[in-house]
């Protein structure tokens, strides 16, 4: 068992998948020299050179579309986008090309590329380099989608993603980067795509919360688990692909469901994952399906106005009370 | 000297021969009704990809662009699998789900034609960095318009190659027009090859009908780059004959510049030169022309998929 923290579960995933197969290399901007604007790639230049290391100039679009070249030629591209804010800029590369290239060849052409980048608000960082748009990503057919919520999430993932043959996008919380989890093994272990983890199990409510939502809601189900108040907390981990199964199943059982995200409420995760499973649990519901997340405004600088409009533990377990 | 130049003259002749016929029906095709959705055209700029794929060697790469099919003609790409891909059928390059401007063939190390004005040159230059991490020797060549140049993937592209001395060649086919806006009124600097300046690599602007000098300087660019020489801008100068694509009558041009331009025709320009003798060009002339017929053929022939190859190449395992 060790304790460490998420920027280093996912150094420690990039580094075990380069030392094992030298067609993994990582790109993007300020990733080589400072090792990463948020630590992620620390001591890779050192360790495997200039050109598996490369810092890029600011040119999210031309960048990226390397790495798609790259990735469809024989290499295994981890491009970083500094902020998840960045994924716009180079959208073309992201959506009309990587994502549609091996439907477009008729299978001919794989892209096994991951594109990672930070999400999320905290940080007083104002309106372009705080959201968390992986709704965008999902949206687009041809794109894996991944939402790691803890160290042991973010390396097991980033490793399977690293070992895909798709292109994948990996959305790393900010707020997360510095937290520290327990990882209970030292090996070398992948997270399979599509499998959602029970975080607590409980019977008087499901609750499905997302990246740095599932970390803030964890809090909350212990503090009310001494109450006697039993959540089952679930983790979907990946976005695409989906696992509705374990979710379904859960909802069956408690005959509520709460779906916390951060993301911007409207035409957003939430609604989707209702959706996607409601046909199967709607005989199930004892209530209506409830939903928490970002109000639909830019999100503002002031740490007065931007902290109001994401979920917090406060608000979260007001949603739990009011549901139980 | 000369006897090698007759011998390429001959190749050249084939490629543009084949190109032009090629094109010739997908344009029947769709003046018939049998070709869904729209094709862009290359007739006109046959010399370009002629010269500039002979300069390449095998294991090469190029990418190209919405007015692909030269350019796939001149890698060598199945005349067979191009038409039936055009026609949407289950036996072209991509079983009719990426159509006249997604037609990709890795096996010839073609990269792929883009739907996206200029979204193929960072692909193109992915893979040059993919030659240089891998010391594995090849050059690619990223072909786009003049229109392309004005995308920004253009100039991120050309500076990281350039930063990095990536073994690829940017060739600007400059027919002129953006569909309907002619480059000259939307660039202030014509000579589009001095843009090169900017990034510290060779720029050069050529004639692109006279395909022995789109090959000769090809083939330069091609030899630096393979010795670790970097980036190459070439700018051919060329015009598209049809409109933006098959059914744009292409009102907006001058009819006087558009015949100037047909006098320049490619091919009669490397008839002139009298290098290929009758008898040669019509053996060329019949082999290519049954290698069209049998390619109208199989894409007539091939049938349509069925629906549910639409659900698979979403991902691959």
């Amino acid at each position: 068992m060790r304790n460490i923290m998420y920027r280093d579960a996912i150094l420690e995933a990039l580094d075990e998948e380069m030392a094992r197969d030298e067609n993994v290399f990582v790109m993007g901007e300020d990733v080589g020299t400072i090792g990463g604007n948020f630590k992620c790639t620390a001591g890779l230049l050192e360790k495997y050179g200039d050109l598996r290391v490369k810092d890029t100039p600011i040119s999210e679009s031309g960048f990226v579309g390397l790495g798609i070249g790259a990735a469809i030629t024989g290499l295994r591209p981890v491009v970083e986008l500094m902020f998840g804010d960045f994924m716009m800029v180079a959208m073309d590369q992201i959506c009309n090309q990587a994502a549609k290239i091996t439907y477009m060849s008729g299978g001919q052409v794989r892209v096994p590329m991951v594109i990672r980048m930070p999400i999320g608000g905290g940080r007083s960082s104002a309106a372009q380099h705080s959201q968390s748009f992986y709704a965008w990503a999902a949206h687009c057919p041809g794109l894996k989608v991944v939402v790691p919520s803890t160290a042991a999430e973010a390396k097991g993932l980033l490793k399977t993603a690293i070992r895909d043959n798709n292109p994948v996008l990996f959305f790393e919380h900010k707020m997360l980067y510095t937290e520290k989890f327990d990882l209970t093994s030292d090996e070398d272990y992948t997270i399979p795509f599509g499998q959602a983890r029970i975080v607590n199990e409980g019977d008087d409510i499901t609750i499905v919360a997302t990246s740095m939502m599932l970390v803030k809601t964890e809090k909350v189900v212990k503090k009310l688990k001494q109450e006697g108040i039993n959540v089952e907390l679930i983790d979907p981990r990946t976005l695409v692909p989906f696992d509705k199964e374990t979710i379904i199943k859960s909802v069956e059982k408690t005959g509520k469901l709460l779906i916390i995200d951060e993301g911007h409420k409207s035409y957003g995760i939430s609604g989707e994952i209702t959706m996607k499973i409601m046909d199967d649990i709607f005989y199930s519901l004892d209530a209506p399906v409830k939903r928490l997340g970002t109000a639909d405004v830019p999100l503002p600088f002031s740490p007065a106005l931007e902290f109001p409009l994401i979920p917090d533990e406060k608000d979260i377990e007001k949603a739990i009370r009011e549901m139980i | 000297m000369e006897d090698n130049k007759k011998v390429l003259a001959k190749k050249f002749y084939e490629v543009m021969y084949r190109m032009r016929r090629f094109e010739e029906e997908v344009f029947e095709f769709y003046k018939k009704g049998m070709m869904p959705g729209l094709a862009h055209l290359y007739l006109g700029e046959e010399a370009i990809a002629t010269g500039a794929c002979a300069a390449l060697d095998k294991n090469d790469y190029i990418a190209s662009t919405h007015r692909g099919h030269g350019h796939l003609v001149g890698r060598g790409a199945d005349l067979n699998k191009m038409m039936a891909e055009i026609l949407g059928k289950k036996d072209g390059y991509s079983k009719g789900k990426g159509g006249s401007m997604h037609i990709m063939a890795l096996d010839k190390g073609i990269l792929g034609a883009n739907g996206i004005v200029g979204g193929g040159i960072p692909i193109a230059t992915g893979a040059a960095y993919k030659s240089k991490y891998k010391e594995s020797g090849e050059v690619t060549i990223a072909f786009f318009g003049d229109s392309a140049s004005n995308q920004g993937t253009f100039h991120e592209s050309i500076n990281m190659a350039s930063a990095w001395d990536l073994p690829i060649i940017y060739i600007i086919e400059n027919n002129c027009f953006g569909i309907s806006v002619d480059i000259r009124k939307v660039t202030k600097e014509h000579q589009l090859s001095k843009r090169s300046v900017g990034y510290g690599i060779e720029g050069v602007t050529i004639n692109g009908n006279d395909v022995f000098e789109v090959y000769e300087t090809v083939s330069k660019a091609v030899e630096k780059a393979r010795k670790g020489g970097g980036p190459t801008l070439i700018e051919c100068k060329t015009y598209r004959w049809q409109g933006h694509h098959v059914g744009d009558p292409a009102t907006y041009r001058d009819k006087k510049e558009l015949e100037t331009w047909k006098a320049k025709d490619p091919i009669k320009n490397l008839l002139k030169l009298e290098l290929i003798d009758e008898r040669e060009i019509n053996e060329i002339e019949e082999k290519v022309e049954n290698e069209i017929k049998e390619a109208v053929k199989f894409a007539e022939d091939s049938p349509y998929a069925e629906i549910e190859e639409a659900y698979t190449d979403v991902f691959v395992d």
